[in-house]
């Protein structure tokens, strides 16, 4: 598990699922769900196997989830902003913006 | 169509910042285009903010982060014209420019460029163990990262692995007072007898500054008691939907521990997309084990106006990468027309002294640090292809059905068709297709790499401006 | 060295589906391919089995093609049987969309005059509203479109991947890394590749854009040239379209297969930004939902064409029993080769109704 550091900057807060989330300003989505003790940042499309970053630097594309909406993105790469909506990603990608729902509740929050 | 930059540089990294500064002294016209939000590239990551923000791990992280803060410094200031967040997709070799396609805030644009300075870095190399896949597991860079762009540490935290950073990190998390549970080095049996003849070449220049780093990094790890268990193999880790335990062997014996966290690091290899992409001529590594792109001594690669420099063409580290950048800068000068060949050599030869400085000591730690060979040649049931979910057995079965290299595994089992671009599995399916068919590495040679280098929607491709 | 009753030289789909149909009529039988990277239209085939503009003009085509699609699903359940790949076939019929109401006039008109050249394919017009309840996202910009129900589309490379394997499962010798230096003839075939030899009473040239250098060691000509196509490819996506169309396609994996660019370029398989982009534009307006779908691969190949467009296959005249075949609808055309040319191969004799595709036809001057 991971845990924040004495940390000055802004406190921001960021939707994850409905759950308000606490994030620093400046760092990247993957950085402030992990912070928060999240597990599992998706299922795959092909076994819908638990996965979560394992770069942090934009290479795995294992940190992909939706936020606001569009499906796919890296977290790692994207800045947590105020008022943010991240969902985590299962299976294929629904162009849709029905995301199927996650219901698998291991990897949940810690 | 838009004004042709004398050179465009991608990453700015030591090498992409260092090749920017000596290009903008010399009045060229210089874009960076670089993916993170601010400058440093992976090693010096966050460096700017931190130094801002979080003054004492700024100071714990220690002298070599803080030149990443100096050199950010003098980058920012140097005139050249620097777009964050910028991720380029393609590169398009040209008789008179060449182009280079990037996105930036969802939209995407031309620029062109006389040079092309790929300074794109390196990545970790893959470490295919039982158990690689599962929330949990990560690299020792992304831990860095986390620590360095957001102050975050892990709490039960192994770290497994072989190289410098294996030992950096775990000074870094202590440093930063979240002490790991353990380090298990994987340096194999005979790596340290096989490096001693390299070791009196590995005393000139700045070599003896390293060693004494290195040494004080595990005489750090000794003195706090994180326990260090030495000749590690077998690892696997263990875990339904994340990684509870570690189980390993440690001389032989087999041992378990718990971790919610394991960092697994055997070393960085060059990033090839770009200049595979780019269609550089790549050759093999065999200490390391990686491809790189061939270059010339002034960082040219085998297509005309494009050059490499950094941990991208060869691993050297950071200040070797600066060197690189400055010599490369010196060569695009000379591209440009501001400089001609006399000039370009005055420029370059310090920076050529200064290069073989900090590379003295690489033949030793490439020979202490060489990957084992499990790392190679994982077990059947590992997944190689994490994105397309392709194990290292059907992958073998795919040799053994005639696939004759990773282009045909990648048609038949779609290993490289997924997200990440082959980005992960490349370097393994080119080992595993080498060894099935008994034939070397550079033989069986690696994945053709197709733009995009990373996704872009299909909106924004269909909205790209071609001015 | 071994002798073998047929040597087909090419590995892609259609020698691969020559080689395993005669392989499955219990001929020994070796297929000789190229290594890991060769130019391999296979690998950037789009995937159609299409029926419904195939053949305008030269009525044998069109029928050839017909027959094909008839025989796809004995093809399927064939390959599925033996070698547990499951290709992908779905034949539930395909569109091409009309973006305007000219396109949608030369539509109407080419299935009408290929209606009087060759019988129905069964192909008709749609209007709007049934191609909105057909495609629920359709695009504004699409005004209408051509519905065939014998059209449909498999995985290219699973197709590969089977009949490679397929082979294997009958007896036959898939033989990767081999780049054919010649072919000698005295009553047989000695096929020389470096210091290997291979002998066979038939050879097939499959070779793709080889072919036009391997056809005349055995007196037949195969003028094939390369056209170049480039194919954009999204990450996997929920489904989404339910039919085959010409621009556009959801692979069984998920993924969404777009192109239709035609270049001729030779041999260049660099992809270009333009008409990636186009590419990206023409089926956005077919399909607006892709929007925010990731681009993964663009993909350039080269398409085997000859000067007609229409396969070669034909009998050498000077050295009986060396075939020729060729065409660029190596997955279309599979079930036809398969299942109708290997049997008339090993039989020693071309049917009548492949006359029309002796390559002979082109060296008739035009009028």
């Amino acid at each position: 598990m991971f845990r924040r550091l004495e940390d000055p900057r802004a406190e921001i807060e960021f939707d994850f699922e409905g759950r308000p989330v606490t994030a620093r300003e400046g760092e990247s989505v993957a950085a402030a769900l992990l912070a928060a003790g999240l597990r599992g940042f998706r299922a795959t499309a092909i076994s819908g196997a638990s996965r979560a970053p394992w770069c942090m630097m934009g290479v795995c594309f294992d940190c992909l989830m939706e936020i606001d909406g569009v499906a796919s993105r890296q977290a790692c790469m994207v800045t947590v902003t105020r008022g943010m909506h991240v969902r985590r990603q299962r299976g294929a990608k629904a162009l849709d913006g029905a995301a199927a729902p996650f219901d698998d509740e291991e990897g949940d929050f810690a | 169509m838009s004004a042709v930059f004398d050179a465009v540089i991608i990453g700015a990294g030591p090498a992409g910042m260092a090749a920017a500064i000596t290009l903008a002294d010399h009045d060229a016209r210089v874009l960076v285009l670089d993916e993170q939000a601010g400058p440093g590239g992976q090693i010096y990551r966050g460096v700017e903010e931190m130094s801002l923000t979080m003054p004492e791990l700024f100071a714990a992280l220690g002298p070599d982060y803080a030149h990443g803060d100096e050199l950010a410094a003098r980058f920012r200031n140097c005139g050249a014209e620097y777009r964050a967040r910028a991720m380029v997709w393609q590169v398009i070799p040209g008789e008179e420019a060449h182009e280079v396609w990037v996105s930036q805030g969802g939209r995407s644009s031309r620029v062109l460029a006389r040079s092309v300075l790929v300074a794109t870095g390196a990545m970790e190399r893959p470490v295919p163990v039982p158990g690689w896949t599962l929330p949990g597991a990560m690299t020792a860079g992304a831990i860095q990262v986390l620590l360095k762009s957001a102050g975050v540490v892990a709490e039960d935290l192994v770290i497994a692995g072989a190289g410098p950073l294996v030992y950096l990190l775990a000074a870094q998390c202590l440093a930063a007072g979240a002490r790991p549970m353990a380090v298990l080095d994987t340096t194999p049996r005979g790596n340290l007898t096989a490096a001693l003849p390299l070791l009196p070449g590995a005393l000139r220049g700045k070599g003896p500054g390293y060693l004494a780093k290195g040494i004080g990094l595990k005489l750090a790890l000794r003195r706090e008691g994180v326990p260090v268990f030495s000749f590690v193999t077998d690892i696997a880790l263990k875990g339904t939907s994340e990684v509870t335990d570690i189980a390993f062997k440690s001389r032989g014996r087999p041992l378990w521990l718990s971790a919610g966290v394991v960092a697994l690091h055997e070393g960085v290899i060059p990033a090839q997309q770009m200049t595979r992409a780019l269609g550089c001529a790549h050759e093999w590594d065999d200490v390391q084990r990686c491809f790189r792109p061939r270059t010339d001594g002034f960082g040219n690669s085998s297509v005309e106006g494009v050059l490499v420099a950094g941990d991208g063409g060869g691993i050297g580290g950071a200040r070797a990468a600066e060197h690189e950048g400055r010599i490369a800068a010196a060569e695009m000068l000379r591209r440009a027309g501001k400089l001609d060949d006399a000039a370009r050599d005055r420029l370059a030869a310090p920076e050529r002294r200064g290069l073989a400085q900090h590379l003295a000591i690489r033949p030793f730690l490439d020979r202490l640090y060489a990957p084992p060979a499990w790392v190679r040649a994982p077990a059947d049931e590992v997944m190689i292809c994490r994105c397309e979910e392709v194990t290292a057995g059907a992958i073998r079965a795919a040799a053994s059905a005639g696939a004759q290299g990773p282009n045909q595994a990648k048609s038949f089992l779609r290993t490289g068709m997924g997200a990440c671009q082959g980005r992960m599995c490349g370097p393994v399916v080119s080992e595993i297709m080498a060894a099935a068919h008994g034939i070397s590495v550079e033989q069986a040679g690696y994945y053709r790499i197709r733009p995009p280098l990373k996704p872009i929607t299909v909106g924004e491709l269909a909205e790209a401006e071609l001015d | 060295m071994r002798t073998y009753d047929l040597i087909v030289i090419g590995g892609g789909l259609v020698g691969g589906a020559v080689a395993w149909g005669a392989a499955r009529l219990g001929a020994s039988v070796a297929l000789l391919d190229e290594g890991d990277v060769a130019f391999r239209a296979a690998r950037g085939n789009f995937g159609l089995v299409w029926v419904q503009s195939k053949g305008a003009g030269m009525p044998p085509y069109a029928h050839w093609t017909r027959r094909s699609a008839e025989l796809w699903p004995e093809l399927a359940g064939s390959l599925a049987e033996a070698t547990g790949v499951d290709v992908g076939l779905r034949q539930n019929g395909g569109l091409a969309f009309c973006f305007s109401e000219a396109e949608y006039q030369a539509r109407e008109d080419l299935i009408a005059r290929m209606h009087n050249e060759s019988g129905g394919s069964g192909a008709r017009m749609i209007g709007r509203a049934e191609l909105r309840a057909m495609v629920p996202g359709i695009g504004d910009g699409v005004v209408g479109a051509a519905f065939c129900p014998a059209d449909g589309h498999a995985n290219p490379l699973k197709l590969l991947r089977s009949l490679q394997s397929g082979l294997a499962g009958f007896g036959g010798d898939y033989l990767p890394g081999r780049t054919v230096d010649a072919i000698d003839y005295d009553g047989g075939f000695t096929v020389r590749v470096g210091a290997e030899r291979f002998l066979a009473k038939r050879v097939v040239i499959a070779a793709g854009l080889g072919s036009r250098r391997l056809a005349p060691m055995v007196g037949l000509s195969m003028p094939v040239s390369p056209l170049k196509g480039q194919i954009v490819v999204t990450e996997r996506l929920a489904p989404l379209l339910d039919y085959a169309t010409h621009v556009i396609r959801q692979t069984d994996e998920g993924s969404v297969m777009m192109g239709d660019s035609q270049e001729d370029v030779g041999f260049d398989i660099r992809t270009t930004t333009p008409i990636m982009r186009d590419i990206a534009a023409r089926n956005l307006a077919a399909l607006p939902a892709l929007r925010d779908a990731n681009v993964v691969r663009v993909w350039a190949a080269l398409r085997v064409m000859t000067p007609d467009g229409c396969p070669i296959y034909e009998q050498s005249a000077t050295h009986p029993g060396a075939f020729s075949a060729t065409c660029h609808s190596g997955v279309t055309l599979a079930g036809a080769h398969a299942l109708a040319l290997a049997p008339a191969v090993m039989a020693g004799a071309l049917p009548a109704s492949l006359a029309a595709f002796n390559a002979g036809r082109f060296d008739v001057p035009q009028a």
